[in-house]
């Protein structure tokens, strides 16, 4: 039962180990936005304009994506891996990373082995290391007109929208989807709840539900609890559960036996056999000066 | 250049980089501050754990020097040591430590047995949303308005805590602010509990607690964790070490890493905490006019949540059996300074009547406090960050 105990232990270990690892794995990377047709967008680092894809790290932390695999090939999905050995390929938290989609590999890590072709659907999808987990895809419209991208809404989101680059729609390879400025909740507050009867009366409320919460649950389980110690005291002194009234009846409670004996003692002037013997035994201590209180340089000075 | 010139110089250089040539009045005034500090911990015994170590950290903070001369020495300068150590506190990692500690420490029994006592802790915390409200009123944005505010939680840690994520800017005054009430508590709490209290409710004697056994002891910390994250997950790091460092303890079989938590490791660092703490008052940082508001908040905030702690007791008797009546004296310690207002509410008590004990009763609105000031602060950063 022990060993069984101990395997069930490690085995869980293992599970939460996975269950963890895959949490802060490469699940959270996302197509962020995508350029078919560029012609007057963002130029590689040889000054030639190509299709982009922008990946985003939807995680809170730093992502490896060396040995993904990218491709426009539902029946290929291994077609470009990342290439491994590139400090580059580390995504910081919740940041972005563009791949031309050029067909020239030998370019960098960031030029893909395909291209995309504008006027007709491009399906893109990224694969993990083995090959066959796949992390994300999307079907880019053939619609989709020149220099105009095919994008999330918010990084990471699950809406899709064209972005032609006007002043709501704006284009940002390498660059969050959208642009804050201001933080939402803060500017809703300053407006809405000028004096914070509203943040008060919200927050009150929400602090004394958490405790009351906790202290009905405590009132429950206290009573619970001295359910289970008065059934475990019945147990002790051999009483069925049903036979607990009667016996309660019958029998003298605690406080009522200690007063019995206590008027017993005193009437009987009875006392228990006392042992008086002192024993006074010498240590011997040799003295060093190490060890001495008097010259003790570490000793720490108390008030 | 002659020999003479290169060493007249070189001394002209060094004194440019010397503390006198850069003091400016502002250094004096912060070194003031910090050995008042000092005085009032190691003099008067006020929370010194806590003032002699931001005291000198002030000290430290203060000493004058050429910031342009890119020694890496300042605590703001990225890459010092003093940085280095300050990052637990800006990053916010400094208080669950603190926390874990506490929880640690902490007998909950008191609460357990008498679980109403936890409303009081809520109560208390209207301190908290009172100081947001004033906040406003004099002008600060809400996620400041929101950080200031949670120094009337009286909690050290939480309130670097938040701070840290929602103003960090103000995190120097703000926690000073509320270490500073916090060792000020037995000035300020007595005139109020005696100015909304009668001679007859300050004499009330409450009953006492019933045995609580290990079972229930073991269920409260993962129980407590559990509801009081699902309602506010924001407050995890705080709640969830708290109730972690709880069940170290009363589990029974992690006493060496309860002892470790509760001594060792909250030493450590209380020690890095109140003297980065301390550092990170520069005067070119901490002397500005937000910081006498701060200190005013502060202390409002103080008085909000300590009055209304006893308020709260007064309007609960309302409705109680007249033999479960709870002495309002206890109702300060719904603020979370763990356990100086529980001995506060204890010294009164025992004041008017030598052989009232509410020691016992208090701890449990004190613990209460510390739970309910951690959920207030992870409602502020839910809403607010």
């Amino acid at each position: 039962m022990k060993k069984l105990t101990k395997y069930f232990a490690v085995a869980t270990l293992a599970l939460l180990g996975t269950a963890a690892a895959n949490a802060q794995g490469r699940s959270g990377l996302r197509i962020n936005e995508v350029m078919v047709a560029n012609e007057n967008s963002i130029v590689d680092d040889y000054g030639e304009k190509h299709a982009w894809i922008e990946l985003f790290n939807s995680n809170f932390s730093p992502m490896e994506i060396s040995s993904i695999y990218i491709t426009n090939d539902p029946a290929r999905p291994t077609l470009y891996p990342v290439p491994l050995g590139d400090v580059n390929t580390e995504i910081p938290t919740r940041q972005h990373v563009v791949f031309f989609a050029d067909g020239e590999p030998n370019k960098g890590t960031f030029h893909t082995n395909f291209v995309l072709v504008p006027g007709q659907d491009n399906w893109i999808g990224i694969y993990d290391a083995d090959g066959k987990t796949l992390i994300d895809e999307v079907t880019i419209p053939a619609s989709l007109l020149v220099d105009n991208t095919w994008a999330r809404t918010e990084d990471g989101g699950a809406e899709w929208s064209v972005r032609d680059g006007s002043e709501n729609a704006y284009i940002t390879p390498s660059g969050a989807n959208i642009i804050k400025d201001t933080n939402n909740k803060i500017e809703n507050f300053s407006r809405l709840d000028e004096n914070g009867f509203g943040m008060t009366i919200m927050a009150m409320c929400i602090v004394f539900s958490a405790l009351l919460i906790l202290c009905l649950c405590f009132y429950g389980i206290g009573e619970i609890n001295k359910g289970v110690s008065k059934l475990n005291k019945l147990r002790a002194h051999g009483v069925a559960p049903d036979e607990a009234a009667v016996h309660h009846a019958t029998h003298d409670s605690g406080e009522e036996i200690a007063a019995i004996v206590m008027a017993l003692n005193q009437h009987l002037n009875a006392h228990d056999t006392e042992n008086t013997i002192l024993t006074i035994k010498k240590m011997k201590r040799a003295y060093s000066p190490w060890s001495s209180k008097i010259y003790g340089l570490r000793e720490i000075p108390r008030k | 250049m002659s020999f003479g010139d290169f060493l007249l110089s070189n001394l002209h250089q060094f004194w440019e980089l010397t503390g006198f040539a850069n003091a400016q009045a502002g250094n004096f005034v912060m070194l003031a501050v910090g050995l008042f500090f000092i005085w009032l911990a190691i003099k008067k015994n006020f929370e010194p754990m806590l003032l002699v170590p931001i005291g000198f950290g002030i000290l430290i903070g203060n000493v004058p020097f050429n910031a342009s001369a890119g020694l890496e020495i300042g605590i703001y300068e990225e890459g010092s040591v003093l940085n280095i150590l300050y990052n637990g506190v800006s990053a916010g990692w400094y208080p669950p430590l603190i926390f874990l500690g506490i929880g640690a420490m902490t007998d909950f029994s008191a609460l357990i047995a008498n679980p109403k006592l936890m409303l009081i802790g809520a109560a208390a915390q209207f301190g908290i949303f009172g100081a947001y409200m004033v906040a406003l009123a004099i002008g600060f944005a809400p996620d400041q308005a929101g950080a200031i505010a949670i120094i009337g939680g009286a909690d050290g840690p939480t309130a670097i805590f938040l701070s840290s994520k929602l103003a960090p800017n103000l995190m120097g005054a703000i926690a000073v602010s509320a270490y500073s009430y916090m060792a000020l508590v037995p000035v300020i709490q007595p005139p109020l509990m005696k100015l909304f209290t009668t001679k007859k409710e300050r004499l009330i004697k409450m009953k006492p607690a019933r045995a609580v056994s290990q079972n229930e002891k073991i269920i409260f910390p993962i129980v407590g964790m559990l509801l009081t994250c699902f309602v506010v997950p924001s407050g995890l790091p705080l709640l969830g070490m708290l109730f972690f460092g709880n069940l170290l303890r009363e589990c029974g079989v992690t006493t060496r890493l309860a002892k470790t938590a509760s001594n060792a490791l909250t030493d450590i660092v209380t020690i890095l905490l109140g003297m980065t703490v301390g550092a990170s008052t520069q005067a070119s940082q901490f002397l500005t006019p937000q910081t006498i508001f701060i200190f005013f908040l502060g202390f409002m905030a103080f008085i909000i949540a300590s009055s209304s702690g006893v308020l709260f007791v007064k309007l609960f008797n309302l409705v109680l059996p007249k033999d479960k009546k709870i002495n309002p004296l206890i109702g300060n310690a719904g603020v979370s300074a763990v356990p100086m207002s529980a001995r506060i509410s204890n010294d009164l008590g025992l004041k008017y009547d030598p052989s009232n004990y509410l020691l016992m009763h208090a701890m449990g609105p004190n613990v209460a406090g510390v739970i309910g000031s951690a959920v207030a602060a992870g409602v502020l950063l839910g809403f607010l960050a």
